[in-house]
């Protein structure tokens, strides 16, 4: 298990995380929205005790190569590994890249995958989800119900505000992930409902940070949408895209990259290596391959994330 | 000026100026890019008017060919999937993969 330690971090900023991951009397809104997607309704309550909830990433169903000839059997075993959590979460993120190639049968697949789990899931598209003629319309038909323009939304949980971000359409020659000023339009308007105590977690497909910019690993205008997130005190970013676990703090922000499910990929910048599947031997597969879950219960003013591989 | 060598290519001419994957195809012939490693083998082309480019990805991951202008597109090929365009008008054509921004490319129709 790795927790996110904030030491360093100003100490009104950390007194205020203390409090909300602490203590179950702060699992409120300060002034928030209501939910868009339903979701906390329900759960929000009869529950006044912390929650986890799951992140499942670049599932990449319709991928078939040699080292992994179905991606729909990794996508199960990780999905199994869920279902089989000590204490069940709450729901799903999928950061991306469900499909291979946006095909209904690919999103079919993976939607009878995913249902094992029995829990919510909320999604946001790779690349590979917006391949169709209509350029997102399949996958937007399919899970963006409520969510604005390319499938952008945010839904509150137990006083922790989610915001989900599309970062994988109309990329521009050259350059890397980009969120456009609509989207970003968007997120001042949503964030500017909720004060800087409230807990943040944002999920998206390619990484807000510039990881490895030679090989489009960041997101162009990721610093606009950082400057709206500045004034919360914590603050944590979720993608996958770059099929490893990564991690960096940057102030009150904490950033986490995500395993696939299907394959990995290298290490940013690896001597020889391209931002493409990476081989693996058979047999190690199951341990560059993974699942997260993100836990909500206080570890001193830490979020605790465990990063869990199929093997 | 570099020395011109001839090679035929699936039938068609083409006329390649050195090592730095200039070529410049005969109207209404035939010019082959491939796509290795998140590259395009030929950054830039030099084609005639009434040209077929021919795109071929041969990686393990899907790639796109979408002009910056909007006027042609692929879609997702596949590994070993191919695209083709007639460039019919003269003028310089930028495209990208849009699933890998980083990749671009110009095709130069005369």
């Amino acid at each position: 298990m790795s927790g996110l330690d904030r030491d360093g971090e100003s100490r009104r900023g950390a007194l205020r995380c203390l409090a909300w991951a602490g203590a179950g009397l702060v699992w409120t809104l300060a002034g928030g929205v209501p939910a868009s997607l339903g979701l906390e309704a329900a759960a929000a309550t009869r529950r006044t005790s912390p929650f986890s909830f799951v992140q499942i990433s670049d599932s990449h169903i319709g991928f078939s190569k040699p080292f992994n000839p179905d991606a729909r059997v990794t996508f199960r075993e990780a999905v199994a590994k869920i279902a089989a959590l000590p204490r069940r979460p709450d729901f799903i993120l999928h950061t991306g890249d469900v499909s291979q190639l946006s095909k209904d049968s690919q999103f079919d697949d993976a939607d009878q995958i995913i249902k094992e789990a029995g829990l919510p899931v909320f999604h946001v598209p790779g690349e590979h989800d917006v391949l169709d003629e209509g350029q997102g319309r399949a996958f937007l038909d399919r899970y963006g119900k409520g969510s604005k323009g390319a499938g952008w939304y945010s839904f509150d949980h137990a006083g922790v505000h989610f915001v989900a971000l599309v970062n994988v359409v109309n990329l521009k020659a050259g350059g890397m992930g980009d969120l456009g000023p609509d989207q970003l339009t968007w997120l001042k308007d949503d964030l500017s409902a909720h004060g800087s105590s409230t807990p943040i977690v944002v999920f998206t497909h390619i990484p807000l940070w510039a990881i490895y910019p030679d090989w489009g690993w960041g997101t162009d205008d990721a610093a606009e949408a950082l400057a709206l997130l500045r004034r919360f005190g914590s603050v944590t970013v979720l993608n996958g895209h770059i099929h490893q676990v990564q991690q960096k703090v940057e102030g009150h922000v904490a950033f986490y990259t995500a395993r696939s499910t299907a394959f990995p990929q290298a290490a940013p910048g690896a001597p020889g290596a391209t931002p493409g599947p990476l081989a693996v031997a058979a047999g190690q597969l199951r341990e560059v391959l993974g699942v997260r879950e993100v836990d909500f219960v206080a570890r001193g003013h830490a979020l605790a994330v465990t990063d869990q591989t199929l093997a | 000026m570099p020395r011109l060598r001839l090679a035929a290519v699936g039938g068609a001419v083409i006329l390649a100026f050195g090592a730095i994957g200039v070529a410049v195809a005969a109207a209404g012939g035939a010019s082959a890019v491939t796509i290795d490693n998140f590259t395009f083998s030929a950054p830039a082309i030099t084609v005639a008017a009434g040209s077929t480019v021919t795109w071929t990805n041969r990686d393990d991951i899907p790639h796109t060919v979408r002009a910056v202008d909007g006027s042609f597109h692929s879609k997702a090929m596949d590994t070993a999937d191919s695209y083709s365009f007639t460039f019919t008008k003269p003028g310089v054509y930028n495209y990208f993969c849009t699933l890998h921004p980083k990749m671009v490319g110009k095709v130069i129709v005369k």
